[in-house]
């Protein structure tokens, strides 16, 4: 029991939970998109400042929520900024991966150290019901990149 | 039912016995993560009794065929059971006639029958409905479909900060223009019980009909809709430890007379011509197409089974656990409890500084503690207490004080394990 626990709220995720990174909005921002959780009522927004390439030059967000789905979306800030929206795609599918225990083991498209921080949440595999807290802060950055203004977890 | 305040605890528990009561609900022997079930989530939907889950094999086993429609032997038993279960409600909630009781699907299903029947035929644009703050979104959303639809006025009656609803307000709300006024009687988030009898008297002062929900109030205390004076009544058969897929819509006889048909179909008509048809008598008017059978049976063994413990002794045993539980909790800190009306049922939602519901309900789960969390399905309610989401420990008639022990010593190892 306490080790599901331990491996759920590791203490770098508590540390996020606790003081989220880059939590504010992004007065520039050229897109931003609302992610909502129904079965909670938990929300988010997730702003987002791309430059000409395509790159993420700033990504930041707002909102209230569990020690999971806060502290995903502070490491996922940290994880995509500077990274073009491509690779931010590609780091969501595989974390997505991860979370969902389908993981393909095909890490040859993300660096190992991306890896490893992603890894760190991937222990909510054990938790199937809150599988949705640690991936909606994805959808929704997924959601600002294609232009589009809700996520919400059923998608 | 009695509208004022039940002090704390007035159980004799000695008188009560609580473990035989436990040994007749199989599911509280399973063991979770090697730690026995703690069940607090009753007021989503409660366990089943042995006399439950027997009078639905039974049925399969012994006496199943569709109701109301064979001359031969096994449909009339079933016929006998189903409609011996209407009789079982109809005692339950004192009703004056066993077809004031239609068997629906749920409390959900009854409140989308009243909207979509009396309320299509008899409400006029600029006509108003009034609820309250703490209805569940089942109260909610039909009367705010039938708004849209016909151009009503929906109001609602805030509650105080305790939770308490506000009679004053509703009179001010009332007018010559309210024509249904449908409130809960017992909210599933904060426990408040409400002024039934009180609400019904000015609502008809004022020429309305009124629906309470007794989705949780039929599970807590006595019911008696003749008493109260309301015009329908709805609850679910879940909660009150029967069978899910079947609830009830009581409805004054007259009413339910007045108004057309929910749905169409076979068992609701009385003749059928390629030109039209007539309905049937009540109940079947309602009771559209091949009912839950099985269920609604179920249903009344559930009610046979808290009847014979008897009502008053469930209410009276669960608010000592209430009582002992609400001092337990209120003893950690930084918890604060959402809804402290003096008259409430035993539901007890709550907060905990810097801890989000869904943090508590996983790491209390670990430790076999069974509680749900998020808005309850009562977003204005958590609009108006100011949290996006609580946390609720709704007890039932096999609780125990040591289930409420339980349930500190996993949140204040939720405090510890997340400082
Ligand atoms: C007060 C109240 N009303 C209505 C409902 C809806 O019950 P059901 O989902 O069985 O229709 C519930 C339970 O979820 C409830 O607690």
């Amino acid at each position: 029991m306490l080790d599901d626990l331990r491996e759920l709220y590791q203490e770098v995720i508590l540390d996020h939970g606790k003081s989220p990174r880059n939590f504010r909005d992004v007065e520039d921002a050229t897109a931003h998109a609302h992610g909502a959780n129904p079965l909670c009522g938990d929300q988010l927004v997730v702003y987002l400042k791309l430059d000409d390439g395509k790159r993420i030059e700033d990504v930041s967000f707002v909102g209230k929520g569990c020690a999971i789905s806060v502290a995903s979306a502070s490491m996922m800030t940290e994880l995509v900024k500077g990274r073009t929206v491509d690779e931010a795609k590609a780091m969501f599918e595989r974390f997505h991966e991860m979370c969902t225990g389908e993981d393909n083991g095909d890490d040859s498209t993300l660096l190992e150290d991306d890896l490893e921080k992603l890894n760190v949440l991937s222990g909510v595999r054990a938790f199937p019901v809150r599988v949705k807290c640690a991936t909606l802060p994805w959808h929704t950055l997924n959601a600002a990149i294609d232009g589009k203004d809700e996520a919400t977890t059923e998608a | 039912m009695s509208d004022t305040a039940q002090a704390m605890p007035t159980a004799n528990d000695t008188a009560y016995d609580v473990l035989s009561y436990r040994s007749d609900f199989p599911i509280l022997s399973e063991q979770i993560y090697d730690k026995p079930l703690i069940f607090l989530d009753n007021a989503a939907s409660a366990q089943k009794p042995q006399q439950v889950i027997d009078a639905v094999r039974y049925v399969y086993e012994h006496e199943y065929a569709n109701v109301h429609r064979g001359v031969h032997y096994m449909s009339e038993k079933a016929t006998e059971a189903y409609e011996g279960a209407r009789v079982k409600v109809q005692r339950f909630i004192n009703a004056a006639h066993d077809h004031e009781v239609i068997f629906t699907r749920n409390a959900t299903e009854a409140v989308n029958m009243v909207a979509g029947t009396y309320g299509r035929r008899f409400l006029e644009p600029g006509d108003e409905i009034i609820i309250s703050v703490m209805e569940h979104h089942a109260n909610i959303v039909p009367w705010q479909m039938l708004r849209d639809e016909k151009g009503l006025v929906l109001k609602a009656v805030p509650v105080t900060d305790d939770g308490e609803f506000l009679l004053e307000d509703f009179k001010k709300l009332l007018t010559p223009r309210t024509k249904l006024v449908a409130i809960t009687h017992t909210s599933n988030v904060l426990g408040t019980i409400t002024p039934v009898a009180e609400i019904a008297r000015l609502a008809h002062d004022a020429g309305a009909k009124v629906l309470f929900d007794g989705s949780q109030a039929a599970v807590h205390s006595v019911v008696d809709v003749q008493a109260i004076d309301c015009d329908f009544y709805v609850f679910t058969g879940h909660k009150l430890y029967g069978p899910s897929g079947v609830g009830v819509l009581y409805g004054k006889e007259e009413l339910l007379n007045a108004m057309p048909p929910y749905l169409g179909g076979g068992e609701m008509i009385s003749t059928v011509t390629l030109a039209e048809s007539t309905w049937a008598e009540l109940p079947n008017k309602f009771e559209a197409g091949t009912p839950m059978i099985a269920q609604a049976i179920g249903l009344g063994a559930a009610i046979d089974y808290v009847s014979a413990i008897g009502m008053d002794r469930i209410a009276a045993h669960e608010q000592d656990v209430l009582g002992y539980a609400t001092q337990k909790l209120t003893s950690i800190p930084g918890l604060k409890i959402f809804g402290t009306a003096p008259s409430k049922a035993a539901v007890i939602s709550f907060s905990m500084e810097n801890i989000h519901p869904h943090d508590i309900a996983t790491i209390i789960d670990r430790a076999g503690v069974a509680c749900r969390a998020g808005h309850h399905c009562a977003q204005p309610l958590m609009d108006r207490m100011g949290v996006p989401a609580m946390t609720r420990a709704s007890f039932g008639l096999y609780n125990t004080r040591a289930d409420a022990d339980a349930l500190v010593e996993a949140l204040e190892f939720t405090q510890e394990f997340l400082g």
